[in-house]
Formats: C-alpha cells, sequence, structure tokens
C-alpha cells in the first residue's frame, strides 16, 4: 500500500478508558490510534463495544464522569492533552463535540446558540459575531433556511435543523477536531443525507472524527475506519481496505452483517 | 359513540377513581363556600372590597372589622421571607447538584429534608427562645442607638427594638421556607438531560458557564414551582409566624415592631371571639387567605405553562 502524503492530527497511545474495575477501552492492551488532518475517521462496532468511550477520551469528556479514569496519552499536534496542567476547557475548545441528540439550548434564539461559544471566548463586538454566525451556519448548510428568523427561538426548528444548529455551535469557535457521536442517529433520511453532505464540505477544514452505528454511513463518508468490538480496537485503515479486504475475520464478520 | 372501556372491571375501577378525584374538587369547593358562608356576617355588615380594605380591627369598643393590617402583613412577610431565601436556597441547590462531592451532597440534601420535615411549632419556640432575644440585644438594640445619635430620620422606620415583631418573623418563615425552593430546585436541576450539560462543556465552557448556558434556563420551571410552592407554604404559615411577630395590627407597621398575618389573627383570637360578629370576621379572614392561596397558585400554574412551552421538547 502506498502511504498517503497526510500528517497525523491527533494520535492516541496505549489509551485505556476504565469505569471502576471494568475496562470501558483497551481490552488486550492499550489503544494505538491516529487520526489524520483534515480527514474523515469513522469509528464502527456493535453497541457497548468502547467507540463512543474512545471518542470521549479525544477531548476530555471523561472529566465529567466520577468513576472514569483514563491512561496512555491522546496527542493533538504531539502534545499530551491529559499531561498535568493542560486546562480540559481549552483542550475543548480545539477539539468540539456534536452528540446523538440535538442539544440546542431551546431557551436561546438560533443566533445566540452559534454566538453561545464565541462569547465564552470573549468576543463581544456584534459585527465578529454576526459575521461568525453567519459563516458557521452557511458551513452547516442552516443559513439558507433560518437566515429570516435568526431572533426567533431554536426551539423552533426540526430534529435535523436543531442538529445540524449544534454542529453551527459547534463550528463557531473554528475548533480543529470535530467529534460527531452517532451525529444522525435520532434523524430522518433527508436530514441524514444533509449531514452527510456537510461532512464531506467540511474535512477541508476540520479533523472529523465520527461514531456511527451504520456501516453504510461509514462507507460514504469517511476515509478511514477503525473497527471495535468489546473494548478492543480489532482494526484500523483506509476505509475501502477495510470494508473489501478487513484482515481480521471478525471485522470481515461484523461487516458482512454476521453480527453486531 | 363507542364505549371507551367495555370490560366490566375497568368501568367499576374508572367510576370509583372519577368519584374520588371529584371529591377531591368538591371537598375545596366545598371549603370555600363553608368559609364564605361563615364569615358572611362580617361581610354583608362591611362589604367585601370595606372589609378587604378596612384598617380597622376592634372587636371590643367600636365592633368594627377592616382585615387591610393581617393582609398587608401577610403581603410584607411572606414576600421579604421569599426574597430572603430565594438566593440561599438556589446557592444550596446548586451546590448540591453541581459542585459538591458526593458525600456532602447527600449531607446537603438530608439536612434539607430535615429542615422542611421540622414542625413549625418548633421553629416558633427557637424563634422566641433564641432568635428573638438574640436579634433584640445584638442587632435591634445597637442598630436602634446608632440610629438614635446619628440618624433620627430612621427611628420611626426601625420602631421599637422588641426583638418580636416583623423582622424576627420575617427571619423565621426565610429559613422554614429555604428547604422547599431548595428541594424543587435541586431536582429541577438534576432533571436537565446529561446531554445538554455535555454539549455546553464540550463548547470549551466552564462550570459555571455550563449552569447558565445549558442548566439554569431549563430547570427554571422547575425553580420558579419551588418558589410558589414557598411563597403559598409562607402565606399560609401559622404558628411560628404567630409565635413571633408580636401580633400588633397597628399600621403603619415598622421594620422591628410588632405586625400580624391573616393566619396569626385567626390563630390569636379564634378562642376569644364570643361574639357572632367577631367570629364572623374571623372567618372571612379565612376566606381572604383561601383567594389569596388560590391567586398564588393559579398564578404558579400560569408561569409554568408558559415555561414548558418555551423547553417543550427537551425535558
Amino acid at each position: 500500500m502506498v502511504k498517503e502524503a497526510v500528517d497525523v492530527h491527533m494520535e492516541s497511545k496505549n489509551l485505556v478508558v476504565r469505569y471502576g474495575s471494568r475496562v470501558g477501552v483497551g481490552v488486550g492492551g492499550g489503544v494505538n490510534l491516529p487520526l489524520y488532518r483534515h480527514k474523515v475517521t469513522a469509528l464502527i462496532g456493535p453497541s457497548g463495544c468502547g467507540k463512543t468511550t474512545f471518542l470521549r477520551a479525544l477531548n476530555r469528556m471523561h472529566d465529567l464522569t466520577p468513576i472514569a479514569r483514563v491512561e496512555g496519552e491522546v496527542l493533538l499536534d504531539g502534545e499530551n492533552i491529559y499531561a498535568s496542567g493542560v486546562d480540559p476547557v481549552l483542550v475543548r475548545r480545539r477539539v468540539g463535540m456534536v452528540f446523538q441528540k440535538p442539544t440546542a439550548f431551546p431557551t436561546m434564539s438560533i443566533y445566540d446558540n452559534v454566538a453561545a461559544g464565541l462569547k465564552l471566548v470573549g468576543i463581544r463586538d456584534k459585527r465578529r459575531l454576526d459575521e461568525a454566525v453567519e459563516r458557521a451556519l452557511r458551513g452547516a448548510a442552516l443559513w439558507d433556511e433560518v437566515k429570516d428568523r435568526l431572533r426567533t427561538p431554536a426551539s423552533g426548528l426540526s430534529g435535523g435543523q436543531q442538529q445540524r444548529l449544534t454542529i453551527a455551535r459547534a463550528l463557531a469557535v473554528e475548533p480543529e477536531v470535530l467529534l460527531m457521536d452517532e451525529p444522525t442517529a435520532s434523524l430522518d433520511p433527508i436530514s441524514t443525507q444533509a449531514i452527510e453532505d456537510l461532512l464531506l464540505s467540511l474535512k477541508e477544514q476540520v479533523t472529523i472524527v465520527i461514531v456511527t452505528h451504520n456501516m453504510q454511513q461509514a462507507a460514504r463518508v469517511s476515509d478511514y475506519t477503525a473497527f471495535f468490538l468489546n473494548g478492543e480496537m480489532v482494526e484500523f485503515g483506509p476505509t475501502e481496505t477495510i470494508f473489501t479486504r478487513p484482515k481480521d475475520l471478525r471485522t470481515e464478520a461484523y461487516i458482512t452483517g454476521r453480527f453486531g | 359513540m363507542k364505549r371507551l372501556y367495555t370490560h366490566f372491571g375497568d368501568r367499576i375501577f374508572a367510576t370509583l377513581l372519577l368519584l374520588l378525584a371529584l371529591g377531591v374538587a368538591a371537598l375545596a369547593l366545598l371549603m370555600a363556600y363553608e368559609l364564605y358562608r361563615g364569615g358572611s356576617l362580617a361581610l354583608q355588615r362591611f362589604g367585601l372590597l370595606g372589609f378587604a380594605l378596612g384598617r380597622e380591627w376592634d372587636p371590643v369598643v367600636q365592633k368594627t372589622f377592616g382585615a387591610w393590617p393581617y393582609i398587608l402583613g401577610t403581603l410584607i412577610v411572606s414576600f421579604s421571607a421569599l426574597l430572603l431565601s430565594f438566593f440561599p436556597a438556589l446557592a444550596a441547590a446548586i451546590f448540591a447538584a453541581e459542585y459538591a462531592p458526593r458525600w456532602l451532597a447527600q449531607v446537603i440534601n438530608f439536612l434539607l429534608d430535615l429542615m422542611a420535615a421540622v414542625p413549625s411549632v418548633v421553629y416558633g419556640l427557637w424563634g422566641i427562645f433564641v432568635l428573638a432575644p438574640w436579634i433584640r440585644d445584638k442587632v435591634q438594640l445597637p442598630f436602634y442607638m446608632w440610629a438614635a445619635e446619628q440618624a433620627p430620620w430612621l427611628v420611626p422606620i426601625l420602631g421599637v427594638p422588641t426583638g418580636y415583631g416583623l423582622m424576627t418573623a420575617v427571619l423565621i418563615l426565610a429559613s422554614m421556607i429555604i428547604p422547599y425552593t431548595a428541594a424543587l430546585a435541586r431536582d429541577a436541576i438534576a432533571l436537565v438531560p446529561k446531554e445538554h450539560r455535555e454539549a455546553a462543556y464540550a463548547l470549551g465552557a466552564t462550570r459555571w458557564e455550563v449552569m447558565r448556558l445549558a442548566i439554569l434556563p431549563l430547570a427554571r420551571g422547575g425553580i420558579i414551582a419551588g418558589t410558589f410552592l414557598a411563597l403559598a407554604r409562607a402565606v399560609g404559615e401559622t404558628m411560628a409566624v404567630t409565635m413571633v411577630i408580636g401580633n400588633s395590627h397597628k399600621l403603619p407597621y415598622t421594620l422591628f415592631g410588632g405586625a400580624a398575618t391573616m393566619p396569626s389573627v385567626i390563630a390569636n383570637e379564634f378562642t376569644e371571639a364570643v361574639e357572632d360578629l367577631h367570629l364572623s370576621a374571623l372567618i372571612a379572614v379565612g376566606f381572604l387567605l383561601f383567594l389569596v392561596s388560590m391567586a398564588v397558585n393559579f398564578t404558579a400554574a400560569y408561569v409554568l405553562r408558559r415555561q414548558e412551552r418555551l423547553v417543550k421538547g427537551v425535558l
């Protein structure tokens, strides 16, 4: 295989996440996984395999779970985000996240939702905010649908629109990496299509990691795929290779639908 | 129309439920009616408005009855207590729900529940024997002496520093309603879906920013509900207030001096109301209290409905 001319943006080194005494991810040795810059990496595997646990380790969301413990390293541009003295708040500003359920702040207007992250970093200038909001909403392919009602409550949007709003909100702070945890799992096929199209255009600016249950989705949108099973990272490679010539029998069994 | 419940047992059960539910509603209506009937003698003599706004309450000489001093006292005491308790209660709730380590949160929650369970007569006793003398000696007297020398214009506002009066009643009442506001606020905060806090954290928000962005807007309904529950409780609180408020209906009320509320005058004068008109006037005060409580509850329901519409589809 010819090595592609891409560089590693984020990378996990011997990563193990424990919940109390249970190992959530990193069974049989810590996970080593590179995430290439401006590429989409899909994490696939059956429920409970550890893919979401792995994803949440990438922006220190496990800090919020008292019983979770992370071992090993996660490098962002070569620097360990778990090193002592690193502020998780600053990590999360560089590594954004979108969740399965749309989480628009319902009492805020559409505009304020998108501007929320910018205001957190102290941007108050109205012109800058206006520009950033428009850019983020355009980036999330939502601008045309909401430009005439930016001041109305976000709760008035449909589920698919709210999900794109949360993507816009995450994009507004210009993160380097965007983590997506089954972003289309609660959406209808049309909204799903809109978000998948969006991913392909977004990767020009950000590195994307997406957890998905839907293998067709992984095949459609991702450049690289990692297959997780029972807390173990079984196989990682270019998506095409994983889906056509997997090395591990378990990967083959999963993608051909024999379990999961 | 098709019968909703075709099975015989279902129909009996549904009928039974309906009767019991109607019974509760009937009880409330009956209570309102009985209060009105019992107070009708006084209400007819002075008119509803004349009774509610009358400033004179003299059962002995003039035999006139006006409930305004008690209505005013109830409003002042309840809202002051609410205002005073709201922020400590909210702070306790936020701390217990978001900041405290688990063991400390459990201790706080246990103590809050305990506070709510203490009988009000115990609060009253504590007020009489501990709080009132302490307030008199350590707060009211020194402040009064200072005001008498430095700011004489304050004296008529302060009133006589007896320790038993408006200020003590407000303090006692505030500490009694803290657990209500706090417990409901805490539950409302805990009910905010995990995804919403995580979404705010993922944006790079700090703990307080998560609170402000994601949690408080969604918990607002529950917090408001707790506030109104506390207000309803404060409006109706009888024993503890009666024991420390000094029971004076002389207007204008002063900060340190005695005052009276609707429940306190009923509790105080019921045993000595030998004349029909006096008794009727007390029951009429009860009727007004019923109306005030109802107004509080309706307002609460209205505010909550608006809040629910705002966050629909989230909680």
